[in-house]
This record gives structure tokens, C-alpha cells and sequence, in this order.
């Protein structure tokens, strides 16, 4: 009798397995961009050499003072600038957010044998232009189109000499930070070319919208790069940058970084739900350090037909095609439910970066990887009822685990392990002896 | 000294670097070999490397040039597909025993196997970033010291190649005006190193007279460059060696020399 329970058991822990390998948890929360200063988010669509960025910033100054200096890798005309929608950029960044996902003990004297495997350890887991043409001539400096984009004065920019693009730029009111002009020269040698956006007040008044909305740019090239040099020379100190890449084939990582992957599928005590912005700052300045500053932190790597847990729904194939992704059919005019795009991977990166550990701009490239990732916490609540059997065991059980959350937390986060400790409701009220740390661990913190 | 002098052919010691290089790329590094496809490529190179020995007849089946290759691509090679990882293994040694000129295969086995699989499928890449800056230090020391324990034995292509990137990529940065901190980082690169150390050094598939070897390596090197910053297409040294193999017979034919043997003797 005792063999036969053994194998029905073992049947329905497989069981139980099976379904949690489709089912990652149910979702409690995200770490999007907004939890960081001073973000950027470039979203990549590039397929073979075309290229469309779509880029974002959360720009929070009055808009007059907004003005933005644009390299891109290769000559440009006018049609190949547009103004995107912020919203997609945002849903985006919902989607591919690390995500906090919750599971809840069942009662320990109904099925015990639920408790063994519910982890999921692999998700599959301005000014008059004609008036100006003289000067521009001498300066070496050809405005190539001038016009109006939605809230955007766009000017592209021909230059044939640095400094006199610096100087055009320094008389035109654009900020241009110190240093500027070896590094518009080094691109420029690199057969760069240029395009500036200031804010059109009026356009802005008119159309309504009070942020700004992202730009977007397409272009054929095979640099699939992205030019960060002229932001590190502001000393603002370390910036946030978010790349969401979107390709046919797979993942995306730099080829002159380290890209690396964030620890994910940790298991971490029940408080991380009410402060998980922090907890996730804390992790990522852990692990940026740990990589000695140049790390590429990889967030999220997954087809967009679907996600599990979903932090937000897949985006539609109308919303990728605003990104730029064309290969997508759009669903407008069929009267069907918007369908999951296919055949489209999204790669989110994550780069803390400043001039002293980026030097170079980051390069990338695609890979065929399609193997879904994603930073994914887990909580397990423990139950809270009355038992109505001997439950030690799985009391036990559970105060083991919650130690082993607090020591994974603390090591995750760097957190002091007492305070970590001090906000656990450890089961029957028990909290661990604390374990002495050797005093060899202390020395090189 | 004692087993130094008995281990004379150098393969034993690159054998041990690179054995070192993929635990530490597995195990600290974490960046994306699978273990599976180490012991793949290891095997269906064993394989190849058996049928080729019968195939061509030769008096005794010697498994090291294999394993070697086998290490240099579970290094280089990145796949998700482990029938991807055992097709180049079996591309790479059945090269060796197809493609031969004047006794001499013509290409770099590993090298021929990760051009032909990135040409022909988009599940296979090399990932070049992934040693990170921190590795790279202790990285060269081992590359380093293996020519150091090699005696620099035909050593002349690793290091006129190594010179003339480094001459070029200063050379663009001086051009282009560039802060020391890029050139520096862009030679600080994993993949740089293996390609220096453990490929392009090969002596069966390089010249024969050390005059041709240096000019070998300078010709990878401005093919290199051109493909990644005349180009801009990414693995500029990989595909810069299976692009500068052919001149190998040509540099043999204009200058005379001796053909390389491993220390045993009848060994492809």
C-alpha cells in the first residue's frame, strides 16, 4: 500500500510541476522605468541594416529650454524623421519590467505535497533661416531640410567641420556641453550626420500635449549602434539608459560590453511586496557594481506573442508597427480582437553608464537566442490558517524558507541581514538564531 | 622542469589554457555555454577526427589537434541548437582532411566551421563582449604565459597580428581624435585574445617561413579592421582569417620553408 501512495504521490507532484512550469506565478508588481532619475529609453527595431529608433526621455525643465542634438550613423532626409507616441514607449516598458510574483501555501494538512515544487526556477521560462544662410556658409554648416514635425522644429544638419557645427549650434542657442567638439569631429570622420530638435511652443499649444512625445528616426546602416558619447560629457554623473530591442531573429547584446544577466527566479521575503522600487535599486546598484561598473544589464528577453506572468498585456501589432517594427500586418480594418504580434523578440537592456566606464558607444548585435528570460522575484505567503492536523513540519519548513528569503534578500540587495530579519513575521513567531558572520567576510566589504 | 621537458609538443599546454578558459566562462562568467554542447562538439570531433585518421590512411589516430579545435570552439561558437554545435565540430575536422593544398590544410578548422555555421544559419553567433574588462587581465597573463611555455614556438603570427590591430585601431584613434580610453577598450576584448593566442596561431594552417607568418598576421589584421570599421560588420577577425587563408599557400610558394610537424610524427 505504501509503494502504490508513493508513486501517486510522485505522480501528482509531476503534475503539480507541469502546471508550474506554465504558470509563473501570479503577478504583484513591476520595477519600470520610472523608478530611476534621469532615464532614457531607446527602443531598436532593426532587421538586416534598417534601423528605427524611437527615443524617449523624461525630460522635466520647461520645454523652451528643450533642445536636442542627434547623431546618427548615416545621412538622413526629412521623411525619415517622424514623432512617435509616448504611450507605446510606456507600454513597453510595463511589459518588459521585472516583475514580483506572489504564490500562497495551501493548507499543509490537505496537500503537502504542493509545497515541494512550486518554484519556478526556468521561466521558458529658431530664427529667420534666410538671415542666417551667409553665416551658416562660412561656418561650414548646411541645414539639409528645416521643418516641422507635431511639437518639433527639426533641422538636419550637413556639416563639414566640427567646429563650425559647434559654433552654428553655440549661436543657435543648443546646449552644448564641454568637450563636445572632438567628439561632433570624431563622428563626423565617421560619416555621421547630425539632426537638432528644439520645441515648438505654438505646435505644442495647438496639438495639446503637455510631455513630449519621443522622436523617431529611420535609417538604413549596418552600425546597429547607439552614439552615447556626447551624454556622458555632461557631468550629471551616472545616467540610466533602457534599450527595448526589437529583431526577427532573437535576443540583442553588446559586442564591446559585457551583457549580463540579472539574478531572476529569487525567492524573497513577503515585506519586498511593499517596497519592491526599492528593493530592485538596490539589486541592480548591487550588480552593476559587481560587474565593476560596465556591466549591460539584461531585463528581459521574450517573443512578444506572449509573457508569463504578463506585467502588461504583449504589445498589439498596431502599436509595434508605431515603433517601427514594419514586418508586423497591422489588425486595423479586419474587425477581429487585435491579435499577439508574431515573429517579434524584444530584448530589454539596462545601462547605468558614465564617460570613465563607457568609453566607446555601445554596439550591438543580434543574436539567434529566442530562450525566454525574465527578472522575475518571487513571495511565497505562508498559510495562515489553523491547522487542523500536525502541521511542525511544515511550520518548520516555512521558517526555514523565510531564512533562506531574508539571507537571499541581504545578498542580493547588500541589506543588512538583521534588518531584514527584524521585518519578517517568522512562523510560530520563532526567528532564527542569528548566524555570526567570520570576521573574514567584513574585511573587503 | 622534469615533465616540461617531457611534454615538448606545445598542444598539451594550450589544452590546458583553454580547458581553463571554458570552466571559467562556465562557471564564473556564466555567458552562455551550455555544457551539453561542449560535450557535443567534443565527441563529434573524436568522431571526425577517428573516420578522417582511417579515411586518409594515416598510421595512428591522434585525438589532441581535435581536442584543441573542440576547446577553441566551445569558446567561440554560441548555440542553442546542440545538432548546430556538432555540425561545426564535424565541419571543422572534416575540413582538416578535405580542403588541402600542398599537404597543407587550407583552413583554420575551428574558424572555417564558425563562418560556414554564421553563413548559414541564424541560430549560431559568437558573442564577443562577453568576457567583460575584469577578465581580461588575467586573461592575456594565461595567453601570455603559454607562449612563454611554448618557448613563442612560430608565435611570430599571434604577435605581428596583435602589433599591427594595435597599430591600427591608435591610428584610427588619433585620426579621429579620440580619448586613449577607446582604442584601450577596444583591445581589451575576450574573443580578441582567444583569436590571437589559440587560432591564428595554429602553425599547420600559417605559413611556413617566419617572414610569411608576420606578413599573415598584419594581412588578418587590415582585413579585420577594414570588415569592422570600413564595413561595419561585426566578427571582422573571424571572417578576416578565412578571408586571408588562401594567401597561405601563395606566401609558402614565394618563400620556401619547412612544413610543420607536430612532434609525432603522421598527425593532421
Amino acid at each position: 500500500m505504501r509503494t502504490l501512495i508513493t508513486v501517486i504521490s510522485a505522480t501528482i507532484t509531476v503534475a503539480i510541476s507541469t502546471t508550474a512550469q506554465a504558470f509563473c506565478g501570479f503577478y504583484v508588481a513591476r520595477a519600470d522605468t520610472a523608478l530611476f532619475n534621469q532615464a532614457s529609453q531607446v527602443v531598436l527595431v532593426r532587421d538586416d541594416n534598417r534601423t528605427v529608433i524611437t527615443m524617449a526621455n523624461d525630460f522635466q525643465g520647461d520645454v523652451q529650454d528643450f533642445a536636442v542634438v542627434i547623431p546618427v550613423p548615416t545621412f538622413i532626409e526629412r521623411e525619415q524623421i517622424n514623432v512617435g507616441d509616448r504611450a507605446v514607449v510606456e507600454h513597453l516598458d510595463a511589459y518588459t519590467a521585472p516583475r514580483l510574483v506572489e504564490y500562497h501555501d495551501p493548507d499543509p494538512c490537505v496537500r503537502y505535497e504542493a509545497l515541494k515544487s512550486m518554484s519556478m526556477n526556468d521561466a521558458r521560462a529658431p530664427a529667420s533661416i534666410a538671415e542666417e544662410s551667409e553665416l551658416r556658409r562660412a561656418l561650414g554648416v548646411t541645414i539639409e531640410a528645416s521643418y516641422t514635425v507635431g511639437e518639433y522644429d527639426i533641422l538636419i544638419l550637413s556639416a563639414t567641420e566640427s567646429s563650425g557645427l559647434i559654433k552654428w549650434l553655440d549661436q543657435n542657442d543648443y546646449r552644448i556641453p564641454k568637450g563636445a567638439e572632438a567628439v561632433v569631429d570624431s563622428y563626423l570622420k565617421q560619416d555621421m550626420r547630425f539632426f537638432v530638435a528644439k520645441v515648438n511652443l505654438q505646435e505644442q499649444t495647438k496639438l495639446g500635449y503637455s510631455n513630449l512625445r519621443p522622436l523617431q528616426v529611420a535609417y538604413e546602416s549596418n552600425k546597429f549602434m547607439l552614439p552615447i558619447r556626447l551624454g556622458t560629457l555632461n557631468a550629471k554623473g551616472k545616467q540610466e539608459l533602457y534599450v527595448y530591442a526589437l529583431t526577427k531573429t532573437g535576443r540583442v547584446e553588446t559586442t564591446n560590453y559585457r551583457t549580463v544577466k540579472l539574478p531572476s527566479n529569487n525567492e524573497v521575503p513577503e515585506f519586498v511586496q511593499n517596497e519592491f522600487g526599492d528593493f530592485y535599486r538596490a539589486m541592480f546598484a548591487r550588480q552593476t557594481k559587481k560587474e565593476n561598473e560596465r556591466g549591460v544589464f539584461l531585463e528581459y528577453a521574450w517573443d512578444m506573442a506572449w509573457c508569463d506572468p504578463c506585467a502588461a498585456d504583449p504589445l498589439s501589432a498596431d502599436e509595434l508597427r508605431k515603433l517601427g517594427v514594419y514586418w508586423v500586418k497591422s489588425n486595423k480594418g479586419r474587425g477581429v480582437a487585435p491579435s499577439p504580434a508574431q515573429n517579434v523578440f524584444v530584448t530589454r537592456l539596462h545601462v547605468r553608464y558614465d564617460r570613465k566606464h563607457f568609453p566607446e558607444d555601445l554596439v550591438f548585435q543580434e543574436t539567434g537566442d529566442r530562450q525566454n528570460y525574465q527578472g522575475r522575484y518571487v513571495i511565497r505567503h505562508p498559510w495562515k490558517g489553523t491547522p487542523q492536523c500536525d502541521a511542525s513540519a511544515y511550520m518548520a519548513a516555512t521558517r526555514d524558507r523565510q531564512e533562506r528569503e531574508a539571507q537571499m534578500l541581504a545578498n542580493l540587495t547588500g541589506w543588512d541581514i538583521a534588518d531584514i530579519r527584524a521585518k519578517i513575521p517568522y512562523m510560530d513567531g520563532v526567528v532564527p538564531e542569528p548566524v555570526p558572520v567570520p570576521w573574514w567576510k567584513r574585511i573587503w566589504q | 622542469m622534469n615533465v616540461f621537458s617531457k611534454l615538448t609538443d606545445p598542444r598539451y599546454y594550450q589544452i590546458v589554457v583553454l580547458s581553463l578558459l571554458v570552466s571559467y566562462g562556465i562557471v564564473v562568467l556564466d555567458f552562455g555555454i551550455h555544457w551539453y554542447n561542449a560535450v557535443a562538439i567534443m565527441l563529434t570531433a573524436q568522431c571526425a577526427q577517428y573516420i578522417g585518421t582511417r579515411w586518409a590512411g594515416l598510421p595512428r589516430f591522434d585525438p589532441l589537434s581535435a581536442v584543441i579545435t573542440s576547446l577553441s570552439l566551445t569558446l567561440l561558437l554560441r548555440t542553442d541548437v546542440v545538432a548546430l554545435a556538432m555540425l561545426a565540430a564535424g565541419i571543422a575536422i572534416g575540413s582538416k582532411f578535405l580542403l588541402r593544398v600542398r599537404g597543407k590544410h587550407v583552413f583554420n578548422p575551428a574558424n572555417v566551421a564558425l563562418v560556414t555555421l554564421m553563413l548559414v544559419s541564424d541560430q549560431a553567433w559568437v558573442s564577443s563582449g562577453q568576457w567583460g574588462s575584469a577578465a581580461i587581465s588575467s586573461f592575456a597573463l594565461a595567453c601570455l604565459g603559454f607562449l612563454v611555455l611554448t618557448r613563442a614556438k612560430r608565435a611570430e603570427t599571434t604577435l605581428a597580428f596583435l602589433a599591427a590591430y594595435a597599430v591600427l585601431m591608435t591610428g584610427r584613434a588619433i585620426w579621429l581624435g579620440d580619448p586613449p580610453s577607446i582604442p584601450l577598450h577596444q583591445l581589451q576584448n575576450g574573443v580578441l585574445l582567444i583569436f590571437a593566442f589559440f587560432m591564428i596561431s595554429d602553425p599547420k594552417t600559417t605559413p611556413n617561413t617566419s617572414a610569411g607568418r608576420v606578413i599573415f598576421g598584419a594581412l588578418v589584421a587590415s582585413i579585420a579592421y577594414a570588415i569592422q570599421y570600413v564595413f561595419y560588420e561585426p566578427n571582422g577577425t573571424i571572417l578576416a582569417l578565412i578571408l586571408a587563408a588562401p594567401f597561405v599557400p601563395l606566401l609558402d610558394y614565394l618563400m620556401r620553408g619547412q612544413l610543420y610537424r607536430w612532434k609525432q610524427k603522421g598527425v593532421f
